[in-house]
């Protein structure tokens, strides 16, 4: 990588990230695939850094899974967002942060679209006050919560207990970081770093410690593409893609991989199990898999958080190659313990991905 | 394990390793090959195309890609109806019998 060229991209991206009063909203599908993710993000952002993050219960869905599935039309899911962003004018606040990738996309889509279309701006507003009475101001300023652990990457190294090094060798750990495709592929300006060499994720690689691994595949897509996963007979498809991706990454030898998006740490994660079972191909070394974090996990991480605490036992693959290499201590007979130590049970291991 | 799907293999083909000589040879002498634009009009008129798989523009991209073309070039019935809607003018049903001729 020619990094002073990336420094100058980067630099040409840069966005505006005002530095407290947020809106948060969560996404549909990460407190499944990942369910301390998004608690960590409160639970950093407001206790550590001592932030103002606000959530509502009222929260819905954006509407962008059915968007891309094409179930709805994106008239729908601009009514569906106009009433999320009334939500955040009655609070009173104007800095929307989601914490989805696919909304991010989805909420600067429509923002993009009734900038160009202002009728159709003025059609929703009134299909919306038709509907349940509200109104809305369009936010101020929308960033993607990854956007704003970025911002406050610093911070968070400056409280950190562990770096992104190998305590062995002292070397910095390796890193690939994988971006969602809506977080600047539509709309590159939208993204820290532009479309081709996004910065959000790298620069908190760099700034905990790490090296950012550049290999081939780097941009290419984690194979999710929702409608082709959502047809079981495309499924091939989308593993394929995950295949590419790692076959490009494996002779750089990342210790890890973090993401900014709920479907790609997903795929990256569970398809190496499918790969193995399919293949007998692993991609970490001894027959692990290479472990795949989301980037509030990695802040856990950093912070000491307690591996369990950040819900790691429910990757598929295994992560305490990494964990060892941090010099992280965990309980390996806590592993399946949950909140209150309750008993999650022990997992069958796959036959050729090696786990604990 | 039977997970009801199994692993696309990437079309992606290296370039560096690939012999595309039949191309290149087509083309010096149909030299009309290259404008192709991929439209794909020869194979939505062609009547071999939904039965057999012929299709000039795939004969075309395979030739470019360095890949078997035999199985869809001897489905090719030689009418010339491809030949009367490509947009740039190529004469495909020619291009056809060259390509056989070269074809070793
Ligand atoms: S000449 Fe061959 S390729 Fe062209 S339309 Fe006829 S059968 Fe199809
Ligand atoms: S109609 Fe002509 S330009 Fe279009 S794909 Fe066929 S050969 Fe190419």
């Amino acid at each position: 990588m020619i990094y002073e060229g990336k420094k100058k991209i980067w630099s040409d991206y840069q966005k505006e990230i005002p530095d407290d009063h947020w809106y948060y909203v969560r996404s549909c599908i990460r407190q499944n695939f990942f369910p301390a993710s998004e608690r960590m993000f409160t639970e950093i952002t407001r206790g550590v850094l001592g932030r103002d993050i606000y959530e509502t219960p009222h929260h819905t869905t954006c509407g962008g899974i059915a968007y891309h599935c094409d179930t709805i039309p994106q008239e729908t899911a601009m009514t569906i967002v106009a009433r999320q962003f009334a939500l955040m004018t009655e609070a009173g606040y104007e800095n929307y942060a989601p914490s989805c990738i696919t909304s991010f996309g989805n909420y600067a889509e429509i923002l993009e679209t009734w900038r160009e279309y202002p009728e159709l701006e003025a059609k929703i507003r009134e299909d919306l006050w038709k509907a349940c009475r509200r109104e809305f101001k369009k936010p101020k300023c929308l960033a993607h919560s990854s956007d704003l652990i970025y911002h406050w990457r610093d911070e968070i190294a400056a409280k950190a207990r562990f770096r992104l090094v190998d305590r062995e060798t002292g070397d910095a750990l390796r890193i690939v970081e994988h971006i969602g495709c809506h977080y600047a592929k539509m709309f590159p300006s939208k993204g820290v770093g532009g479309a081709e060499y996004p910065y959000v994720l790298a620069g908190m690689i760099e700034s905990w410690g790490g090296q950012v691994v550049d290999y081939p595949e780097r941009r290419h897509c984690c194979g999710y593409g929702f409608r082709q996963y959502h047809v079981k007979a495309n499924r091939g498809y989308c593993v394929g893609n995950t295949v590419k991706k790692f076959e490009s990454m494996e002779p750089y030898h990342p210790d890890a991989i973090i993401t900014n998006c709920p479907g790609c740490p997903y795929f990256l994660d569970r398809w190496q199990y499918v790969m193995a079972e399919q293949t007998g191909r692993t991609y970490g070394s001894d027959g692990f898999g290479i472990p795949v974090l989301t980037y509030e996990e990695l802040a856990g991480l950093v912070l000491g958080y307690d591996p369990w605490d950040l819900g790691l036992q429910l990757h598929q693959v295994a992560v305490e190659p990494l964990l060892d290499k941090m010099g992280i201590k965990y309980d390996p007979q806590a592993k399946y313990l949950g909140v209150d130590r309750e008993n999650l049970m022990r997992p069958q291991l796959p036959e050729h991905l090696k786990c604990f | 394990m039977d997970f009801g799907f199994g692993i696309n293999r990437s079309s992606t083909i290296d370039l560096t390793k690939t012999d595309n000589g039949l191309f290149r040879r087509v083309c010096s002498e149909e030299p009309g090959a290259r404008t192709c634009m991929a439209c794909g009009s020869c194979s939505a008129t062609c009547m071999a195309s939904d039965l057999s798989g012929m299709s000039i523009r795939k004969v075309l991209l395979a030739m470019q890609r360095g890949q078997d073309i035999r199985h869809m070039l001897s489905k090719c019935m030689l009418c010339g109806k491809c030949t009367m809607v490509c947009p740039r003018g190529i004469n495909t049903r020619r291009l056809v019998l060259t390509i056989c001729r070269l074809y070793d």
